[in-house]
C-alpha cells in the first residue's frame, strides 16, 4: 500500500529523450556569472504568490479521488487537499494529523481516537462520522482501493462514533501498530457521502479551484486550515512525463518546482545557480530479490555468497550517480526500529568464492529478471552481473514487460530487480515477509519468523517490539532473500527563490511533495 | 466515373476500414501481456486486489462480449467510459483533440504557402544558386529526426538564449502563441522538404509539358503562365502528400507533444496503451481512422477536380 508510487510507463519515454537535459546542460556551461547560491536567495518565509509545480502524471484519465492516489502527483495533490488521521514523519514513525491522539484498550482491539478541531473547505467540521464513512469507502468489498489491505483488520460494524470528535475503532485482532494503518498510503478522510471528486472538498491546506485533466490543477490557500494557512496564495500542478521538459521549464522560469529529477540532471546543474537541487535521502530501497523457496537460492550459503560478492559502493556510484547510500540488506535505513547495530556488510570475494564452491555453484547460470520499470534497474542489473562474474557466477539478465513487471516477478523466476519507497518497517514485513503476505517476492515463509512478528504487533510495550523487530532483522541480514545494496535519494529541483522544501523527507512521508510549508522568495 | 458515385464508394470503403481497424486494435490490445487491473495494481500486485479491480472494471467477462458491447455503444454514438477515470471518454479527449487540431492547423497554414513558394522559387532556375541552397537546406532538415531537432531548438532558443518558451507547460495555446513557435519549427522541418521538392519537380515537369508549351505559344508568360497554367498541373501529387502530412499531424505527433508538453492525442494514446485502458485506445483509434479516411477522401476529391485528365485519383 505504501510503495513508492508507480511510474511504470514513464521510463521508456524518458529513455527515448534521455539526452535532452544533457545537451541543455552542455550549452549552459560558460553561461556567464553563476548567480547567487540558491539557498540564500530564498530567505525568510514570505506569504503570497503562485507556485507552479511540474510532475509526471497519468494523462487525461487521471483522477482526483484521494483514495485512488497512486502516482507521485496524485499523492501530492491528495495531501494538498486532504488529510489522514496520521502520517509518516521524517523517520517514518507515525505523527498525529487529524487525530489529536489515540489510545488502545488493554488488549489492543479497540482504539479510541480523538479528532482535532478541523473543518472541511465548505466550512463543515471534520467529524467522527466522516472518518467512519471514509474507512467504509476504502474497505468496500466491491472496490479495490490501495489502502484497503491496510485497513482490512478494521471491524467497522463494531466501531462507533462516541461524539463528533471522538470515535472508537474496533479491530478484528489485537494490533499494536494500528497507527501505521491510519497513515497508510491513500487512507484520506473525505466528507461523509463524498463519492465524486470532480470538485473535491477536503480538509487539507489547499482548496480546489480549477482542473484540466492531464494538464493542470489549480488550488488556492485554505485560510481555515487547522495547522495554519499555507504561505502560498495558489498552487498549480502541471503535468509532463518527460523529465527533460520538467527541467527545461524550470531552467526557463516556466515552473518553480520540478519533481523527480535524475541524478545526472542534479549533478549537471548543481553549481549553475539556475536551480536548487533538494536531496531526500533514504527514499528508495534498491535491491535484488532472491526467491528462497526454490533452487538455487534455497541454499543459504549461496544467498550469503550473493551478499558478499556485491560491491555496494560501486553500484551507488554508477547506478545512482552517487545520489544515495549503501544498504546493509535491511529495509528502512534511518527509519524507526531500523537495526543500525548490525555491522555494515562489505565485499569479501574470497569468502564469496568459498561459499559458492561449498554450494557447488561455481559457473552456475542464473537469470536475473529486470525491466525499465524504475530508473536504474537495467543499469544495476548489468553492473551486478559483472560483480558476480568475478566471484564465479554467470548472471544473465532477462528484460521483462515494464507494465506488468511487478506482478510477473511475484511468482516466477529466481532473482529479480526490486525497489520500494518508504513505509514503516512493520508494514514492509507484514506485506512481504510473512507466510501469508500477499506481495512476498522473496517467498520468505518461516513459522518462527511469523511468530516473532505476531509477538511484536501484539505487544503494547515499545521495548518488546523493538527487541522483536531487531531479532527479525538479524535473521534477514544473515539469510534473507532481499539483497539490499542501496538507498537512493529522491531528487527534486526548485527555482532559486523557492524556500521551505524539506530535504528531511523520504519519498512517501508527510513532508515529501508537500507545499503548505513552501514559499516563493 | 462521376464525382458523387466515386465519393460514396470511398465512404463505404472508409467505414469498412474503420471497423477493421478497431477490431484489429482490440485483438492486439487484448494480446498485450497484462490488463488494466495488473497495471493499476502496479508495484503492489496483491492478487486479491487485482481480482477486485478486474471485477470492478468488468474485465472478468470474455473479451468478445466486451467487444460486442463496445461496438453496440459505438453504433449509438457512444465512445464509452475510460477504465481509469470511469468518466466518458469524449469529455476527457476533447481538450487533447483541440490541442492537436490547433497545432495541425497552424502548421498547415504556414507549411502550404511557404513550401509551395520555396518549390516554385527553386524551379525558376533549375540548378541555379537558389535552387541549390533550397535543396541543400531542406534535405538537411529532412535528415534530422524530430526529437533531435526539438532538443536542439529547446536547448539553444529556450534555455540558453531564453528567446522562446522551451515548453508549453500550463500555457493556453491560443493566448500565448509564443509557446507554439518551437514545436511549429519541428513539425515544419520534414514536410517543408517533401512539399517543396514535390512542387519543384512538378513545376519543372509542367513547364516542360505540352500544355504549358501551348500556353507559351499563345503568348502567355510570366507569373500568369506559372500560377494559372503550370501550377495546377503540379498540384495533384502535392495534394496527396499534404493529405499524408495532415493525417500525420492530426494523429498527434507523440515526440513533439512529449518534449514540448502539449498534451494532445498522441500523448493520450501513449497513456491509454500503457494503462491498458482499452476503451480509450479504441476511441482514439476510431478517431484516427475516421480522420485518415476523411482526409484522404478529401485529398482524392481535390486531386480529381484539379487534374481529372491525368487520372491521378488513386
Amino acid at each position: 500500500m505504501i510503495h513508492s508510487p508507480v511510474t511504470a510507463s514513464r521510463v521508456s519515454r524518458r529513455g527515448l529523450l534521455g539526452g535532452a537535459a544533457a545537451i541543455s546542460a552542455a550549452l549552459l556551461t560558460g553561461c556567464g556569472p553563476g548567480g547567487d547560491p540558491a539557498a540564500s536567495s530564498a530567505g525568510q518565509p514570505r506569504r503570497g504568490g503562485r507556485l507552479r509545480a511540474a510532475f509526471a502524471g497519468g494523462g487525461v484519465n487521471e483522477t482526483l479521488d484521494p483514495h485512488q492516489a497512486n502516482l507521485f502527483n496524485e499523492a501530492s495533490r491528495a495531501k494538498a487537499m486532504f488529510d489522514k488521521l496520521a502520517d509518516y514523519g521524517p523517520d517514518v514513525s507515525i505523527q498525529p494529523r487529524l487525530a489529536e491522539r489515540w489510545e488502545p484498550n488493554r488488549d489492543l482491539t479497540r482504539w479510541r481516537i480523538t479528532l482535532r478541531p478541523a473543518t472541511f473547505h465548505d466550512g463543515k467540521p471534520v467529524r467522527a462520522a466522516d472518518v467512519l464513512y471514509s474507512y467504509a469507502r476504502i474497505t468496500d468489498p466491491k472496490r479495490a482501493f490501495r489502502a484497503k489491505a491496510s485497513l482490512e483488520l478494521l471491524d467497522l460494524p463494531n466501531s462507533r462514533a462516541v461524539d463528533d470528535r471522538t470515535l472508537e475503532l474496533a479491530l478484528k485482532r489485537p494490533f499494536a501498530e494500528f497507527p501505521n494503518a491510519l497513515a497508510a498510503f491513500g487512507a484520506y478522510i473525505v466528507p461523509e457521502g463524498a463519492d465524486s471528486f470532480e470538485r473535491p472538498v477536503g480538509s487539507g491546506p489547499f482548496t480546489f479551484d480549477s482542473w484540466q485533466p492531464g494538464r493542470s490543477l489549480l488550488l488556492t490557500r485554505y485560510d481555515g486550515y487547522w495547522e495554519g494557512g499555507a504561505h502560498l496564495d495558489e498552487l498549480e500542478y502541471l503535468i509532463s512525463n518527460e523529465e527533460s521538459a520538467r527541467v527545461n521549464a524550470l531552467l526557463a522560469g516556466q515552473v518553480d518546482y520540478a519533481h523527480d529529477i535524475t541524478p545526472t540532471t542534479a549533478r549537471t546543474h548543481a553549481d549553475g545557480g539556475r536551480m536548487t537541487v533538494i536531496r531526500m535521502p533514504n527514499s528508495t530501497m534498491q535491491s535484488f530479490a532472491m526467491k528462497v523457496d526454490r533452487p538455487p537460492f534455497d541454499n543459504r550459503d549461496l544467498r550469503e555468497a550473493m551478499f558478499l560478492l556485491t560491491d555496494r559502493q560501486q553500484l551507488v556510484d554508477t547506478v545512482l550517480a552517487g545520489a544515495g547510500q549503501v544498504g546493509n540488506d535491511l529495509f528502512g535505513k534511518g527509519y524507526q526500529y531500523y537495526a543500525d547495530d548490525i555491522a555494515q556488510r562489505t565485499r569479501d570475494l574470497d569468502r564469496a568464492r568459498f561459499l559458492i564452491d561449498k554450494a557447488d555453484a561455481k559457473g552456475l547460470r542464473i537469470t536475473l529478471d529486470t525491466a525499465s520499470v524504475a530508473s536504474g534497474f537495467v543499469e544495476a542489473a548489468s553492473v551486478f552481473a559483472e560483480q558476480a562474474k568475478q566471484a564465479g557466477l554467470v548472471i544473465e539478465t532477462a528484460m521483462g514487460n515494464k507494465d506488468t513487471y511487478w506482478r510477473d516477478i511475484l511468482d516466477s523466476g529466481v532473482l529479480a530487480s526490486y525497489r520500494s519507497g518508504a513505509m514503516p518497517i512493520e508494514t514492509h514485513i507484514s506485506q512481504r515477509l510473512l507466510t501469508n503476505s500477499t506481495t512476498n517476492a522473496t517467498r520468505w515463509a518461516r513459522p518462527e519468523f511469523d511468530a516473532l512478528y505476531a509477538k511484536a504487533v501484539a505487544s503494547a510495550d515499545d521495548a518488546t517490539r523493538r527487541q522483536a523487530y531487531g531479532d527479525m532483522q538479524r535473521t534477514l541480514h544473515a539469510e534473507g532473500g532481499f539483497l539490499i545494496w542501496g538507498f537512493a535519494d529522491f531528487l527534486v529541483a526548485t527555482a532559486p527563490g523557492v524556500g521551505g522544501v524539506s530535504a528531511n523527507a523520504p519519498a512517501n512521508t508527510l513532508d515529501w511533495a508537500r507545499f503548505d510549508k513552501v514559499w516563493l522568495g | 466515373m462521376n464525382l458523387p458515385r466515386y465519393a460514396a464508394g470511398r465512404l463505404l470503403l472508409g467505414l469498412g476500414q474503420v471497423a477493421g481497424i478497431t477490431t484489429i486494435v482490440f485483438v492486439l490490445t487484448e494480446a498485450l501481456p497484462g490488463d488494466a487491473a495488473v497495471v493499476i495494481a502496479g508495484d503492489h500486485p496483491d492478487p486479491a486486489r487485482i481480482a477486485a479491480i478486474r471485477a470492478q472494471l468488468d474485465l472478468d467477462r470474455p473479451a468478445w462480449q466486451r467487444y460486442l458491447d463496445w461496438l453496440a455503444d459505438l453504433i449509438r454514438g457512444d465512445l464509452g467510459v475510460s477504465l481509469i477515470s470511469q468518466r466518458p471518454i469524449v469529455d476527457r479527449l476533447a481538450d487533447s483533440a483541440g490541442a492537436t487540431l490547433l497545432l495541425a492547423a497552424v502548421t498547415l497554414l504556414v507549411l502550404i504557402p511557404l513550401a509551395i513558394a520555396l518549390g516554385m522559387l527553386a524551379a525558376r532556375r533549375e540548378g541555379g544558386r537558389l535552387d541549390r541552397v533550397v535543396s541543400a537546406v531542406s534535405v538537411a532538415l529532412y535528415a534530422v529526426p524530430e526529437f533531435a531537432l526539438a532538443i536542439l531548438l529547446i536547448a539553444v532558443f529556450g534555455v540558453r538564449l531564453g528567446w522562446l518558451p522551451p515548453t508549453a507547460f500550463g500555457a493556453d495555446l491560443l493566448t500565448q502563441p509564443s509557446v507554439l513557435v518551437l514545436p511549429l519549427l519541428v513539425l515544419l522541418a520534414r514536410p517543408i522538404c517533401t512539399i517543396s521538392r514535390l512542387t519543384r519537380a512538378g513545376m519543372l515537369d509542367a513547364l516542360r509539358g505540352e500544355y504549358v508549351s501551348h500556353a507559351r505559344r499563345l503568348g502567355i508568360t510570366g507569373s500568369r503562365l506559372w500560377l494559372r497554367h503550370a501550377l495546377p498541373g503540379a498540384l495533384a501529387p502535392i495534394v496527396q502528400q499534404l493529405a499524408r502530412t495532415t493525417d500525420w499531424l492530426l494523429g498527434g505527433v507523440i515526440v513533439v507533444e512529449a518534449v514540448f508538453v502539449i498534451p494532445g492525442l498522441g500523448t493520450a494514446l501513449v497513456d491509454a496503451v500503457s494503462t491498458r485502458d482499452i476503451p480509450t485506445v479504441q476511441a482514439l483509434c476510431v478517431l484516427v481512422a475516421v480522420t485518415t479516411v476523411v482526409v484522404n477522401l478529401a485529398a482524392d476529391l481535390v486531386a480529381f477536380r484539379l487534374a481529372p485528365r491525368t487520372g491521378a485519383v488513386r
